[in-house]
C-alpha cells in the first residue's frame, strides 16, 4: 500500500497520520520530505501516528531516526503513536524503544509535549 | 536425490535457487517469495513476517554494498527447506566483508545514524546467522529459521498443518 502522511492540528501539535509501508524506495523520500515541510513551516511539536504502517524495513527506520535527530537539532520535538504490529517489531528489535517518546493515547501523547 | 514415483524428495530437503538482478524492485520481490516461501513450510504469520524482513535486508545489503547498485552485477538467492529448518543463502558479487568489521548500531555514536541496522535485525529475527566469503568473491549471507515442533510443510506431510499464530 502507497505510503501516506496526513497532516492535523491538535493545539499546537501536528499529528501525522501515516499509513502504507515505510521501505526503501517506499514512503522513505515521501516521509522524509514531510517532515522537512512541517519543520521549515515552523511546527517543532510532531507526533506520528504509526497505527496504519504495515511495512517497515532499516531503511524506514533510519528515516524515523534521521528524522527525530533533525527535529531535535532544530529544537523541536517528534513523538510517537500507537505503533503497529510492523513497528513494534521493528523498533524492539533494533532496540530503539528507548530512543522514542511512545503513547498509546493520542490526547495524553498531545498533552506530554512542554 | 532419488525421486519415489510420487515425487517426493526421500532426504527430505528441498531447495530453490533464484538468480536476481540488481535492481531495487528485487528488493520486494525476494522479500514476497521468501514470505510465500516460508508460509508453505509451516512458519505462522510471526515467524514469516520476520523471515521475510531479514531476506528483505540481507537484499538490500547485497544491492546496495555488494552489488553498489550496478544493475549487471547479480544477486543469488538460495532457499533450503530441511525437516528442521529453512536456510536462506544470499550471496553478492561485492568485495566481501567480515561481520566484524560492521559497526555495532546500539553504540552511543551510531543509535542516532540513519542506516546500519540490516544486519543487526536479520540477527535478531533470525535462530542463526554468518557471514561467508566464497572463494571466488562477494559475500555470502547464510542464515536459518527452526521449524517449530509440529509444523510442516503441506509438501512434505501431504496436509497442510500450519501453526496457529502466536
Amino acid at each position: 500500500m502507497k505510503f501516506r502522511a496526513t497532516p492535523r492540528i491538535v493545539g499546537d501539535v501536528l499529528i501525522l497520520d501515516l499509513s502504507g509501508s515505510l521501505k526503501l524506495g517506499e514512503g522513505s523520500d515521501v516521509f522524509r520530505n514531510s517532515i522537512r515541510k512541517f519543520l521549515d513551516e515552523g511546527r517543532r511539536r510532531i507526533l506520528l501516528n504509526l497505527a496504519a504502517v504495515e511495512h517497515l524495513d532499516s531503511s524506514g527506520i533510519g528515516e524515523l531516526v534521521s528524522d527525530y535527530s533533525t527535529a531535535r537539532r532544530e529544537g523541536g520535538e517528534i513523538k510517537l503513536l500507537k505503533l503497529s504490529r510492523a513497528v513494534d517489531n521493528a523498533l524492539l528489535a533494533t532496540k530503539l524503544y528507548t530512543l522514542f517518546d511512545i503513547h498509546n493515547d493520542e490526547a495524553e501523547a498531545v498533552a506530554s509535549f512542554r | 536425490m532419488s525421486h519415489p514415483p510420487d515425487g517426493r524428495s526421500t532426504s527430505g530437503t528441498q531447495r530453490i535457487e533464484v538468480t536476481l538482478e540488481s535492481l531495487l524492485d528485487s528488493v520486494g520481490l525476494a522479500e514476497e517469495m521468501c514470505t510465500r516461501i516460508a508460509g508453505v513450510a509451516g512458519f505462522d504469520d510471526d515467524d514469516c513476517f520476520k523471515i521475510g524482513m531479514s531476506v528483505r535486508e540481507g537484499v538490500i545489503n547485497a544491492y546496495n554494498y555488494g552489488s553498489r547498485k550496478q544493475r549487471e552485477k547479480k544477486i543469488f538467492l538460495t532457499f533450503e527447506l530441511t525437516p528442521e529448518k529453512l536456510v536462506i543463502y544470499i550471496r553478492d558479487q561485492g568485495r566481501g566483508f567480515r561481520l566484524e568489521d560492521v559497526p555495532d548500531p546500539l553504540a552511543d555514536e551510531n543509535l542516532l545514524k540513519s542506516s546500519g541496522r540490516g544486519i543487526f535485525l536479520m540477527r535478531s529475527f533470525m535462530d542463526e546467522f554468518n557471514v561467508l566469503r566464497p572463494s571466488d568473491g562477494g559475500a555470502e549471507i547464510v542464515m536459518a529459521k527452526r521449524l517449530r515442533p509440529g509444523a510442516g510443510s503441506e509438501t512434505q506431510s501431504g496436509a497442510e498443518s500450519r501453526p496457529r499464530a502466536s
